[in-house]
């Protein structure tokens, strides 16, 4: 399995020893960011504060203990329910790009030695939507969550429901939201941390029926995608669509910062399973 | 593209039903010269629209979904239910008239009721917010459906919405929580829930009324994820191929019932149930009837467990359906 390192392993080139990804530009300020630097303040700009967003292995680096990941149903197929004009092609071929199998990983993951089923979304992965696959490992992480008796993490990014999986799409909105239902039911926490962006049919799913939501710092979301707007001509003033318009209406628990969310949720699963 | 035939002759057909409906009135106000020609177009009209319906792409569908004449749940709840009592207000807020909510009586069975209502002027559609449901609109049905699953009686929902509000005003109330909380919640109601999409099954604003035992849908609705012009945008920056994304979608209520969502599909008069909005409605009362009886009598475990498994299979690729997962 890819791993943050080996993601991030520079290639030679013709500029010598340098690695092009040595320097990263803060996308909200511009400013050089040196990679290493940035690694330890948790790909959060040293300048502005912006909190870049993080793929999946970036995500278990800041939040989980050293190697304590374990997957879990990783080999679920690519889902083309619909046959979708030119979608397989297109899974395959961000699969290949970010070397993710699907918008979810999922599995086991532990904090200071407290186990929980964790599940992190990727935006990378078609918009970071959520089809027939997504459903399904977060359906599949609740219940085995139960059969172990493990309470559930799951860092929310998405763009909404895949478009290509249409209606089969819509239905993982339901299935998701029972799942957690059941989660309640067996007496389990489930934790949910909307992170930048949260969108769409994720958002109007699971990733609102955390026991306790946490909206990290600066991450946006809303109910409509900036694309649906984009088409439809809506008019969404600044400032709704964010973490600090959802905390401020009493919708979510705590507005974190980044290097606040480990410890915070270290203290949430001390006292869940205590 | 080759235009199809609703758009060729649907025009034609929407003037010769206005004519109809002219004579008719005429005719049944006593003259009786006009009734030749009643049956004469009547006859006309019947075949066109038979014309019209032997070759309906999907695009054709969505129009029909949206005709400005079609039934809207008030007028089916009108026509099949008995001594309707409306409730209001979600007890926090305020009362949203996009949802219709109430108790009443489906052939002396005592029944729950919920449906989404568009509005046909311009000032009811405003009242309605066009079938666009706000925070307070789910919260209402969540309401409603607890109380129906006290009282042990059945849970019927129409559904016909272009997507949930999602304005600001929306935003602030938590409409994707109101969303998500209906769905988890609706999967631990005691009782029989039946869902019909009678017009525009709207994404995330339909399915939050979606969770049901059994899943029905009118011949000429649809229920996407997202509309095919948005689609067609979105995905091909172009949306004049909303033909093309509508038959991708796969957004029919045959195409729903192959792909094993829905349950059943229920028959409109030909052309449409805004042809024949009586005949349309009688269809849809004895579906909802006939599902019934098929449900009565399940244990509340069984139930539940069955309805949980129905979504939890839902669009699963082979091997992976129910395996005895649960």
């Amino acid at each position: 399995m890819t791993s943050a390192d080996e993601k991030k392993a520079p290639a030679s080139d013709s500029y010598g020893e340098v690695p092009p990804d040595l320097w990263q530009t803060c996308p909200a300020c511009n400013q050089l960011l040196y990679s290493p630097d940035l690694e330890a303040d948790l790909w959060v700009c040293s300048k502005c504060g912006h909190h870049l967003r993080l793929t999946v292995w970036q995500r278990l680096q800041v939040t989980a203990d050293p190697d304590s990941f374990e997957e879990w149903d990783g080999e679920l197929p690519l889902n083309d329910p619909l046959h979708f004009p030119e979608y397989l092609p297109k899974a395959r071929a961000n699969q290949e790009s970010t070397g993710m199998t699907e918008a979810v990983l999922t599995g086991r993951a532990s904090i200071d030695g407290i186990a929980f089923g964790v599940g992190i979304m990727d935006l990378s992965f078609i918009g970071g939507s959520m089809g027939w696959v997504v459903g399904e490992r977060v359906t599949r992480l609740m219940e085995r969550a139960i059969a172990e008796r493990l309470p559930v993490v799951i860092f929310c990014a998405s763009g909404g429901a895949r478009m290509q999986e249409s209606l089969i799409a819509l239905m993982q909105m339901a299935k998701t939201s029972g799942a957690a239902g059941t989660l309640a039911q067996a007496s389990l926490p489930y934790v949910s941390v909307l992170t930048d962006p949260t969108y769409g049919g994720v958002l109007a799913s699971f990733a609102f029926l955390g026991d306790i939501i946490i909206a990290e710092q600066g991450a946006a979301m809303g109910f409509a995608g900036p694309r649906v707007v984009e088409v439809t001509g809506l008019r969404m003033p600044k400032g709704i669509q964010t973490a600090e318009f959802q905390y401020e209406h009493g919708m979510v628990d705590m507005l974190l910062s980044r290097r606040q969310i480990r410890p915070t949720l270290h203290t949430i699963l001390r006292w869940c399973t205590a | 593209m080759s235009e199809s035939k609703l758009t060729k002759l649907g025009k034609s057909l929407d003037e010769l039903d206005a004519r109809i409906s002219e004579l008719r009135r005429m005719v049944e106000a006593g003259q009786e010269a006009y009734s030749d020609e009643l049956a004469d177009l009547e006859e006309r009209a019947d075949e066109l629209a038979a014309e019209i319906c032997s070759g309906l792409t999907s695009w054709d569908r969505v129009m029909l979904a949206r005709h400005e004449r079609r039934p809207q749940s008030s007028d089916y709840i009108s026509a099949i239910i008995d001594d309707f009592v409306e409730l209001h207000g979600d007890r926090r807020f305020g009362d949203d008239r996009a949802i219709i909510a109430g108790i009443g009586f489906l052939d002396g069975q005592p029944v729950a009721v919920i449906g989404q209502e568009k509005g046909r002027t311009i000032s009811e559609r405003a009242t309605h917010n066009f079938g666009m449901a706000r925070p307070e609109g789910y919260r209402k049905t969540m309401r409603l459906m607890r109380f129906a699953a006290q009282m042990g009686h059945p849970i019927i929902i129409l559904i016909d919405t272009p997507g949930a509000d999602c304005l600001e005003a929306s935003e602030s109330r938590g409409i994707s929580e109101a969303i998500a909380a209906n769905q988890r919640d609706m999967f631990s109601l005691a009782v029989p829930i039946v869902c019909m999409v009678i017009g525009e099954g709207g994404s995330g604003g339909a399915i939050a009324l979606g969770v049901g035992d059994r899943l029905l849908m009118l011949e000429h609705a649809y229920y996407s994820v997202i509309t095919p012009e948005g689609c067609a945008a979105i995905l091909w920056r172009d949306p004049a191929l909303r033909e093309r994304a509508a038959q991708a979608l796969k957004l029919t209520a045959p195409d729903a019932l192959e792909l094993g969502v829905i349950d059943k599909v229920v028959a409109e008069t030909t052309g449409g149930a805004h042809r024949g909005p009586y005949e349309t409605a009688a269809n849809l009362k004895g579906a909802v009837l006939e599902t019934l009886e098929e449900l009565d009598g399940i244990s509340a475990s069984e139930l539940l467990r069955t309805r949980y498994e129905k979504f939890r299979f839902m669009g699963a690729p082979a091997g992976f359906g129910n395996t005895g997962r649960c």
